[in-house]
């Protein structure tokens, strides 16, 4: 087996959250380097928060951020130029600047951070939307492009530095079951193509079973599991199980505090009821 | 006890003091590092241009109606008041030293802001809270050199030519309503206006358009770059209400400042 050279990232009893407040704390976890590591969790449950912690969009409540051995969370400005060239980010709606063409948008970083003559910088643009399937979208403006399509250009724009880690925030949200698997198959094929490591936040659970190597569940505040597909699959705990198999057992469903208007709606129905010709 | 007592007592003005002050201070500091990135590459020079056609060339027409208006509102009425005593051969004094010195910087600075203040404002919230501003910062572009510096560039040369340009079509309304509607003799108007005028009074108004673009374009971007933490509101609901606070704020400082440099500049 090649061993990867993709770094690994590392948490230390990291707690994050809002002005102070914890969403989920007591994070200790490694997202192997090479190793595609899905984070899921219910909603609310602070998988993007998390994300954004790691990113550095936000300060840590506590704890620490290691990317390949260097803490984030104490990086010179410079230190953390140089880290941020090596990430790329694939945001929920993609993120694509509306005011740029997707050609522009694609080629943004390599014409802020390399010295690339304008020629060869179309070259890896053209280069990376046909790896995405967008070869034929250059000229178009990102509200031109379906939520897909949107996703791919933020993928291609993600990869246009050739980053060592890739981020995604829900890859698949909003996206029907082919598109998704089509963007987990996107996925898979970039992480061997790149020698990437890469963590995606989902609850997206045929995602998860399509793509992970390592799998974080958080809930409850804090980390329920870490491990491979397989020790999830076999897990016991009833809260995994309920999440895995989407069930509510253990659960109480929820119940009308009141009972429906039924048929007396009062001047609205019989307004409705005149409009429609119904008696 | 004690600790208890005092914030209860100290804590709602402390707090609303101490906010501001943060908040100020925030935004000095926000003015400070724009300025600063405006000279952060030739990249810069491209955003800049196209910032000036949308704040400045795309300004023109209203600035010009608006001028028109003005001028010609203060050619009717100066004649009016100045007839009165006999006066009127002053009416070219009255329009010019109001237009230069008060009614051009404050008047174009306003509408400048409901024209571009308002629409950097929703550019940059919208931005903010559809994550490009957090993609910026991942692809390591710094969003304040990015977005904003330009857009102070901009401001701090088109106030000024377009303050200019105001008093211009605004002593030409004064003209027509003044001589050719009202019958002012046109000679004088045009010598009164030539001899009320000094450098000193060309550079006051000057001076107060380009610290009206710093104010209005720094609260402006600032309110939309900062959209996100304003407590109750988000989405676009914050966007709405950060372009409206950030007009309202502008108004304000606009008026506030335009008395302390007229104190401080005649």
């Amino acid at each position: 087996m090649v061993m990867s050279k993709a770094p690994s990232i590392r948490l230390e009893n990291l707690a994050v959250g809002y002005g102070g407040k914890a969403v989920v704390g007591g994070l200790n976890l490694e997202f192997p380097g090479g190793r595609l590591t899905m984070v899921v969790g219910g909603s609310g449950s602070g998988k993007s928060t998390l994300l954004k912690h790691i990113l550095q969009l936000q300060p840590a409540i506590e704890g620490k951020i290691f990317f390949g051995g260097h803490d984030m969370c104490s990086l010179s400005r410079n230190q953390m130029h140089c880290i941020r060239q090596r990430m790329g980010v694939l945001f929920q709606d993609g993120a694509l600047l509306g005011s740029l063409r997707l050609k522009d948008n694609i080629a943004l970083p390599l014409r802020e951070h390399t010295r690339l003559k304008e020629a060869e910088i179309m070259d890896i643009v053209a280069d990376r939307l046909e790896l995405v399937g967008l070869g034929h979208a250059l000229e178009l403006f990102p509200n031109e492009l379906s939520g897909g399509m949107r996703k791919r250009a933020g993928l291609a724009r993600a990869l246009v530095m050739d980053p060592q880690v890739l981020f995604c925030d829900e890859p698949t949200s909003g996206l029907d079951p082919v598109m998704s698997a089509e963007l987990d198959q996107l996925l898979l094929e970039m992480m061997r193509h790149f020698d990437m490591t890469m963590v995606v936040v989902t609850h997206d659970l045929a995602s998860m079973r399509a793509l992970a190597d390592h799998v974080v569940v958080l809930g409850d505040g804090r980390c329920l599991f870490q491990g491979n597909l397989e020790e999830l699959e076999r897990t016991g705990d009833p809260y995994l199980r309920n999440f895995l198999d989407r069930t509510a057992e253990g659960r109480d469903a929820p119940r009308l505090t009141r009972p429906p208007l039924g048929q007396d709606r009062g001047v609205m129905k019989r307004n409705c009821d005149k409009i429609l010709g119904e008696s | 006890m004690a600790e208890k007592a005092q914030s209860a007592v100290v804590s709602p003005a402390g707090l609303v003091i101490g906010r501001t002050l943060d908040e100020l201070g925030n935004l000095f500091l926000f003015f400070l590092e724009s300025v600063a990135l405006i000279f952060a590459g030739w990249g810069q020079l491209a955003k800049t241009v196209r910032q000036i056609y949308f704040i400045g060339v795309q300004s023109v027409s209203v600035i010009a109606l608006i001028g028109l208006f003005t001028g010609m509102v203060m050619g009717m009425q100066l004649y009016y008041a100045l007839s009165t005593f006999g006066a009127d051969g002053f009416l070219g004094t009255g329009v010019a030293l109001s237009m230069v010195r008060e009614l051009a910087p404050v008047l174009s600075a306003i509408m400048l802001t409901g024209r571009a203040g308002s629409a950097m404002t929703a550019e940059i919230g919208v931005m903010r809270i559809s994550e490009q501003i957090d993609a910026l910062t991942i692809m390591d572009i710094n969003p304040k050199r990015y977005l904003v510096a330009p857009k102070m560039a901009a401001c701090l040369l088109s106030f000024p030519i377009l303050t200019t340009f105001f008093n211009l079509i605004a002593m030409w309304g004064g003209w027509l309503t003044g001589v050719k509607l009202l019958g002012a003799n046109e000679g004088v108007y045009w010598a009164r206006v030539q001899d009320a005028l000094d450098w000193g009074d060309i550079e006051g108004g000057l001076i107060k358009a380009v610290v009206f673009g710093v104010l209005v374009c720094t609260i402006c971007c600032y309110e939309g770059y900062f959209t996100h933490i304003r407590s109750g509101h988000a989405g676009p609901e914050g966007v709405s209400q950060s372009t409206t606070s950030a007009v309202v704020k502008s108004c304000v400082v606009i008026l506030a400042a335009d008395y302390v440099l007229t104190s401080l500049l005649w």
